[in-house]
């Protein structure tokens, strides 16, 4: 991989955590209200069920986490376990692929 | 021999990542069942798992004020009041622990 | 004043630590310490120094666990309980005892294309280079490195990614990439680019923690990845 993808990386990282710390602040706030009184299916569906802004918002927050996660594990791999080559950023890429399919999988089933 | 602080955010910042990515696909997996979310929301209460529930709120709190650290320290005019960032992400994943801990 | 137990590195890579007892006195540096078991105790002990007074950046070793410039550091803020263990610099190959080989260290000032390059001759009038200017600053906040292998030392990525240019070869690229003089900031730029350069450091700050100077390398880098950042987003990279 050229220097210069490597730091299309960086950038593509450093962005997806910007936009990322807005959802988590999002996320961390929701949880700690909702979580008051007990979950239920029925509370979280009334909340996300058709209501379009919760489905851009978690549309948005699995596409950040499917690009952002899989930057990080890539210097774990490189500097823990010393994972270089082509078979480490294929691994990346399938894990990218089924953070993206599982997550908007869950962002449906909470939206339809 | 680099037990400072920055040194410690850093440490924690990975971990919680790898925590994160690791409990992620789970988290998607329990979701995207929908027909079965009360029959795992009934399990979540449990205290054990109570208590890994407030462990991953703090993970995600962690991360993201250790994350904050580094935005912080790459983006902004370096000045020494950065080497103190290190303790506000500290600070944030206590007052982030605590919030959820009151609210259970 | 009491005596000082000293454990000192003797061999290679190989190797093992040697204890000595060496006495204390008032404002004894390590490098004092170091001094007195080669020319009293034991003169086979190897050591590199030079001017002894915190400009060559010669006598760097590992103290007590933490690299240090030993010509500069006391034993009285080190020292734990009367005990100094002094060892060669990490992250860097050992000849013998507390000498380490260097090259890879200074190699890679020249892979982070940390040479100046200009245009003018001496035939040209100097350049004049407004002091108090933006960029004329951020170069004199990293300009006094001495060389000295501390914060690549200190690096933990240094030792996890052993291509890592390291801090101080960064720096070194900061400082010619905010000269106005210098001709060559894309070909710098590209060469600190990416997974060996600025982008392996993740601000864990041992660098800026330890160098002896007061640098912060951690700026220095921060700075290169924006200046990468700006690079890359006008197609210039």
């Amino acid at each position: 991989m050229s220097a210069k993808a490597q730091s299309l990386l960086w950038i593509a990282q450093r962005a997806s955590a910007a936009l990322l710390a807005l959802c988590v602040i999002v996320h961390l706030v929701t949880i700690i209200y909702a979580v008051q009184g007990g979950l239920s299916a029925a509370e979280i569906f009334g909340r996300t069920r058709g209501n379009v802004a919760w489905f851009v918002f978690y549309s948005i927050f699995v596409l950040g986490v499917a690009v952002h996660a899989p930057i990080g594990l890539r210097s774990v791999f490189i500097e823990w376990l010393g994972w270089r080559g082509r078979s480490r950023d294929a691994a990346l890429v399938a894990f990218a692929a089924l953070l993206a399919w599982m997550g908007m999988r869950a962002v449906f089933a909470v939206f339809a | 021999m680099n037990r400072h602080s920055s040194y410690w955010v850093f440490l924690v910042h990975r971990l919680s990542g790898i925590a994160l990515a690791l409990f992620l696909p789970v988290h998607f997996w329990a979701l995207g069942d929908a027909l079965q979310l009360d029959a795992l929301l009934a399990w979540t209460e449990q205290p054990l798992v109570k208590f890994s529930e407030w462990a991953l709120v703090v993970l995600l709190a962690a991360h993201l004020g250790a994350g904050l650290r580094v935005l912080a320290l790459e983006f902004l005019p370096w000045r020494d009041w950065q080497k103190g960032l290190a303790a506000a992400a500290a600070a944030l994943t206590l007052a982030a622990g605590l919030a959820f801990a009151l609210a259970l | 004043m009491s005596a000082l137990a000293v454990e000192v590195w003797r061999g290679g890579a190989q190797g093992a630590f040697q204890s000595f007892e060496v006495p204390r006195h008032p404002s004894q540096t390590v490098l004092d310490v170091v001094t007195y078991i080669q020319r009293s105790l034991d003169a086979t002990l190897a050591y590199r120094f030079a001017c002894r007074v915190g400009m060559c950046g010669s006598c760097a070793m590992s103290v007590n666990g933490v690299p240090r410039w030993t010509c500069r550091t006391h034993v009285d803020k080190v020292a734990r309980e009367n005990k100094l263990v002094i060892g060669p610099l990490r992250n860097l190959p050992v000849i013998r005892d507390l000498v380490t080989d260097m090259r890879g260290f200074f190699d890679k000032w020249a892979r982070a294309k940390g040479s100046f390059a200009g245009t003018k001759t001496k035939r040209d009038d100097f350049a004049r280079v407004a002091p108090d200017s933006a960029d004329r600053r951020k170069v004199d906040a990293g300009i006094e490195c001495i060389g000295c292998g501390v914060c690549y030392s200190a690096c933990d990525v240094v030792a996890w990614n052993p291509d890592y240019l390291g801090p101080a070869a960064l720096n070194r690229a900061w400082t010619l990439v905010k000269d106005e003089r210098d001709v060559v900031k894309h070909e710098r730029l590209r060469a600190v680019a990416g997974d060996a350069g600025c982008h392996a450091c993740h601000t864990h700050m041992s660098c800026t923690e330890r160098c002896p100077m007061g640098l912060a390398p951690t700026a220095a880098i921060s700075g290169l990845k924006r200046a990468v950042l700006g690079s890359v987003l006008k197609g210039e990279l």
